[in-house]
């Protein structure tokens, strides 16, 4: 009994530990005072009014969601075509290949911050939408590799062989069979990749101009410089979107678990 | 019967291991083939390279008189039945047994029609949009077979596709299957390890070991004639006793067993006298009595043991020599440990096997 209490104890206080922050800065989101300090002395939205009519941080949303986009699209689709790939058994260093799909996951962001900015220098395409999302899009195409890597290797070859010789030809087991099972993966990989986008600072201070003020680099300047109760409510903005996000992929996770 | 499918000196390497090693088969259209051995022995292997899922490393398969190694999968017409079923988790029973046909552009229409009758066949109507993982292990067998049949492909592949049932519903399957090949005139290529399976469903059967055949033949070839030591065992119960060639008459041998005892019996292969070899004797063609008898074979023993199984009583013998088993019908009488009898057994129930 002493032992279960011990463990409740233990189990409340480490939670509490990780969500300390969020429960910090997120009633300040809703403060009517103009300094990011409580006590709070009453409520009100205007700082998500700031938030969304105040230029900077406006077009600082409507970046972080055209980057997140295109680093969406272009990461799922590079990290499926790599997962698909990763899967024949013919290739050689297979496992090593794989190790280099996740090197990004691994490799401290200055460390690739410092390469991504002396790249695309080179091919003139810092200070550019391109740029950045090419940026983000190394980070986040691991992310779109493992999660699709998994939901590929819980489809029975079998099946595939199965379609095959009912006639469909390699291109048409693909389209039928091989994707729409790996859905769920792609999904919920092409969420983690718009969620990796969107939370990206280092890489983005180093490869953006101050056309591509993403929401988080412009969170992280605008502390340094006025400490705003907006920042906060940006940070109610992606908790927001990051509950979202897990609410989808965990909902493309038991899809997949039902279909088996 | 036409030959229709030819393998002609097929081998299969993984490596340096070798799997199947120069193996000549031909099935004639319409017939109903198991391949029957042990895990192991490279029945899945040859059945993968007839679907075209695996090259040969050598030799030419051929399909009505034209070679098929270089035509993909997907062109070579033949229903494939997996062990797991392999049927697709995310689409409905009706949209399975639908898409062999939508491969080959068959109309709206007819695709309904044909899937409705392939249900019907194998008495899944009332399932039709259903998913797979809804059904039980039984019914996603059926609907595996709709699909592999609904297109009627040239060939059909089973690979062990009774193995996860239950015993009853194994049984069923079997005889539903063996009507099936029957009334469509469905050339069956079944590959198990099951002979009481392989028995009951083929034309004939292929025995399998380690990437050869050992012996290919009607059922009642393959159990009354085995032709090999292994054949012997792996089919059925028999009792192997050593023994030496005396003289060959024709289809016939007399053996001289080490207890002195001599035996006449049928020949499989060919042997000369003075060769050492196995006599292999079926346990029901055994049978007990106390007096001598007129057989022409006959074996002094003493009984060991009997156990009594329902159908029949399984007695274990022993010879001066070797031990014997003979099972008898249940109506026999009981023989307490410790009897002495004669066992007898004419010449036709017993084989010669060249070791
Ligand atoms: N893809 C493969 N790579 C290497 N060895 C294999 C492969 N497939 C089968 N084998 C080997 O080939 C042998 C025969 O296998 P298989 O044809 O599946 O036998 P069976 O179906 O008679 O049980 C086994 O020893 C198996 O380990
Ligand atoms: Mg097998």
């Amino acid at each position: 009994m002493p032992m279960k209490i011990a463990k409740a104890t233990f189990a409340t206080l480490t939670v509490l530990f990780l969500v300390a922050p969020l429960i910090a800065i997120l009633p300040l989101a809703f403060t009517s005072s103009v300094i990011l300090t409580y006590p709070i002395p009453s409520w009100s939205l205007r700082w998500f009014e700031e938030l969304f009519f105040a230029d900077a941080w406006r077009r600082a949303i409507v970046n972080s969601l055209i980057i997140g986009t295109g680093t969406t699209l272009l990461a799922t689709v590079l990290g499926t075509a790599a997962s698909l790939g990763l899967r024949n058994r013919l290739i050689l260093f297979r496992g090593t290949m794989r190790t280099l799909f996740l090197l990004p996951m691994v490799v401290p962001a200055v460390v690739l911050g410092v390469g991504m900015q002396v790249l695309l220098a080179g091919f003139g395409l810092t200070n550019s939408y391109l740029g950045v999302i090419i940026a983000h899009t190394v980070v986040a195409v691991p992310f779109v590799v493992v999660s699709v890597t998994g939901a590929l290797a819980g489809i029975d070859e079998r099946v595939e062989l199965a379609a095959q010789s009912l006639g469909a030809a390699p291109a048409t087991v693909f389209r039928r069979i091989t994707l729409p099972l790996a859905m769920p993966g792609v999904l919920s990989g092409a969420v983690l990749a718009f969620a990796t986008s969107l939370d990206e600072v280092v890489l983005t201070l180093f490869v953006a101009g101050p056309n591509q003020r993403t929401l988080a680099r412009q969170m992280f300047s605008s502390i340094r410089e006025n400490i705003s109760p907006a920042i906060a409510a940006a940070a109610f903005l992606f908790i927001v979107a990051t509950v979202l996000i897990g609410l989808v992929v965990v909902l493309s996770r038991s899809m997949l678990a039902k279909r088996r | 019967m036409a030959e229709f499918i030819r393998f002609d000196r097929i081998s299969k390497f993984y490596g340096p291991l070798c799997v199947v090693e120069n193996l000549d088969l031909s099935i004639g259209k319409g017939e109903f083939v198991s391949l029957l051995g042990p895990s192991g022995s490279g029945k899945t292997t040859l059945l993968m390279m007839l679907a075209g899922f695996e090259q040969p490393t050598s030799g030419n398969i051929l399909l009505d008189g034209t070679a098929i190694n270089a035509v993909p999968t997907h062109k070579r017409d033949m229903g494939v039945v997996f062990q797991n079923y392999a049927l697709f988790p995310h689409m409905s029973v009706g949209d399975n047994i639908a898409f062999p046909l939508q491969m080959r552009g068959i109309g709206k229409a007819e695709v309904g029609e044909r899937v409705k009758r392939a249900l019907g066949m194998v008495q899944l109507s009332a399932l039709v949009d259903r998913r797979p993982s809804q059904l039980s292990g039984g019914q996603q067998q059926r609907v595996a077979l709709a699909r592999a049949l609904v297109f009627e492909p040239r060939v059909v592949l089973m690979d062990e596709p009774l193995g996860a049932l239950d015993k009853n519903l194994r049984e069923q399957m079997q005889l539903d299957i063996r009507d099936l090949h029957r009334r469509l005139g469905l050339t069956i290529v079944f590959v198990t390890h099951d002979q009481s399976e392989a028995l009951t469903m083929s034309d004939r059967v292929a025995v399998f070991n380690k990437g050869k055949i050992e012996q290919i033949g009607t059922p009642r070839q393959v159990y009354d004639e085995p032709a090999t030591r292994f054949v012997a065992e792996f089919i059925g119960e028999t009792n192997l006793v050593e023994g030496v060639v005396e003289a060959v008459q024709g289809q016939e041998a007399t053996v001289r067993l080490p207890s002195g005892a001599q035996i006449v019996s049928a020949v499989s292969g060919t042997v000369a006298s003075g060769q050492p070899v196995f006599l292999s004797i079926r346990p029901e063609r055994v049978d007990l009595s106390e007096t001598r008898g007129e057989a022409r074979n006959v074996l002094e023993t003493e009984v060991t043991d009997s156990v009594y199984q329902g159908d029949h009583l399984r007695v274990q013998l022993q010879n001066a020599t070797h031990p014997l088993i003979a099972k008898l019908g249940r109506r026999s009488r009981e023989y307490p440990p410790g009897t002495k009898v004669f066992a007898a057994f004419s010449a036709g129930d017993c084989r010669v096997i060249a070791p």
